[in-house]
């Protein structure tokens, strides 16, 4: 049997699952950066990747405040190792095509936008304070996801077919953002945060509602790839994409500009 | 070719503009999308607190080749301007 965590430990757990989340989707979402299918998207993808970037200076932020001194956001984001981070498995998965990058942004808007809807009321000011600011950023990204995903979905037939595959490979991974753990225990305990597992009826509800406008089908497996969120086994994918948002610092350690 | 999205005209109200201004121009599949492109295109430095997007194509415009009858025939009309008053000083800057 595991010892229990201490509240502390378990704080930080949940703000580095927080962090961590918006980092590395933010990550992946830059790397669109120069390359989408027409100049507005481009600029658009760029948009909501800095506004993930910024929400991680505010999570990994107060981590490395939780962590205790000598600790930066900096130092969290580009000195750790893969299997220090906490992030679901959907949002390390490469983009694919814009379809499959768009399908993977709304299935974690749609959970990000219902979870900061309840960090909110957050018995931690700080925890709320960050689901306040963050929350319109995601009302919007959540917005413009859920329009392409219908726009390409019930487009073309190539269109309709690539958004179907994308969900196809997208969907087993939606269900790790439900698993709740005993990190989760104890944040529920505190009142800091939800229990993930009593976010998924609201999305389930908003997910099908949008993928039927799109006229896509959802998956009936309710199989879920994990290991994420627990640190337990990331993807293979996580380690490369590590190897280039962090080798300035790793190469340059300690260099600002 | 069909690909292409049809071109709109991007208006913005700045923070403390009285009208929208045009600011350029995007593509986009329909209106929502514009707004949403104008959006992430031009306000993303705090320009703006509201847009408007129209379809180029529903603009009519003037033709430059007729600017010597539709714009020369004012540029003798000082009278049209309002420089013949003698504004008192209690009124202040206008």
């Amino acid at each position: 049997m595991n010892a229990p965590l201490a509240k502390e430990e378990a704080f930080l757990q949940f703000l580095l699952r927080m962090g961590d989340n918006t980092l590395i989707l933010g990550h992946r979402v830059s790397e669109w950066c120069g390359h989408a299918p027409v100049l507005e998207e481009d600029i658009a993808l760029a948009n909501t990747a800095l506004d993930m970037i910024g929400q991680t200076q505010m999570w990994l932020g107060l981590a490395a405040e939780v962590h205790g001194p000598g600790k930066s956001a900096d130092d969290l984001a580009f000195l750790r190792d893969a299997w220090d981070f906490r992030n679901v498995l959907l949002v390390e998965v490469p983009n694919g095509d814009f379809g499959r990058t768009l399908m993977r942004q709304f299935l974690f808007d749609a959970w990000h936008s219902i979870q900061l809807g309840r960090l909110m009321k957050s018995s931690d000011e700080r925890v709320a304070a960050i689901a306040e600011k963050a929350s319109k950023e995601v009302a919007y990204h959540l917005e413009r996801s859920a329009d392409t995903v219908v726009g390409l979905g019930d487009g073309t037939e190539e269109s309709h077919r690539r958004m179907q595959e994308a969900l196809d490979y997208l969907w087993p991974y939606a269900g790790e953002m439900f698993q709740s753990d005993d990190v989760d225990a104890e944040m529920v305990k505190a009142g800091i945060a939800p229990d993930p597992a009593s976010l998924r009826e609201e999305y389930d509800v908003l997910v099908s509602r949008i993928l039927n406008e799109a006229t896509l089908t959802i998956p009936e497996s309710r199989f879920a790839h994990k290991g994420g969120r627990t640190g337990a086994m990331h993807t293979e994918h996580l380690g490369h994409l590590l190897t280039q948002m962090q080798w300035l610092q790793r190469a340059y350690p300690g260099a600002k500009w | 070719m069909k690909n292409e999205w049809p071109l709109w005209e991007v208006f913005i109200r700045g923070q403390h503009g009285m009208s929208h201004r045009h600011v350029g121009s995007l593509h986009a599949p329909d209106a929502e999308m514009a707004i949403k492109n104008a959006r992430d295109v031009y306000t993303r430095r705090n320009e703006g607190v509201s847009i408007w997007v129209v379809e180029a194509n529903h603009i009519a415009a003037s033709s430059p080749s007729d600017k010597g009858p539709l714009y020369e025939p004012s540029e003798s009309k000082v009278y049209r301007h309002p420089t013949f008053f003698d504004i008192p000083e209690e009124v202040g800057a206008m």
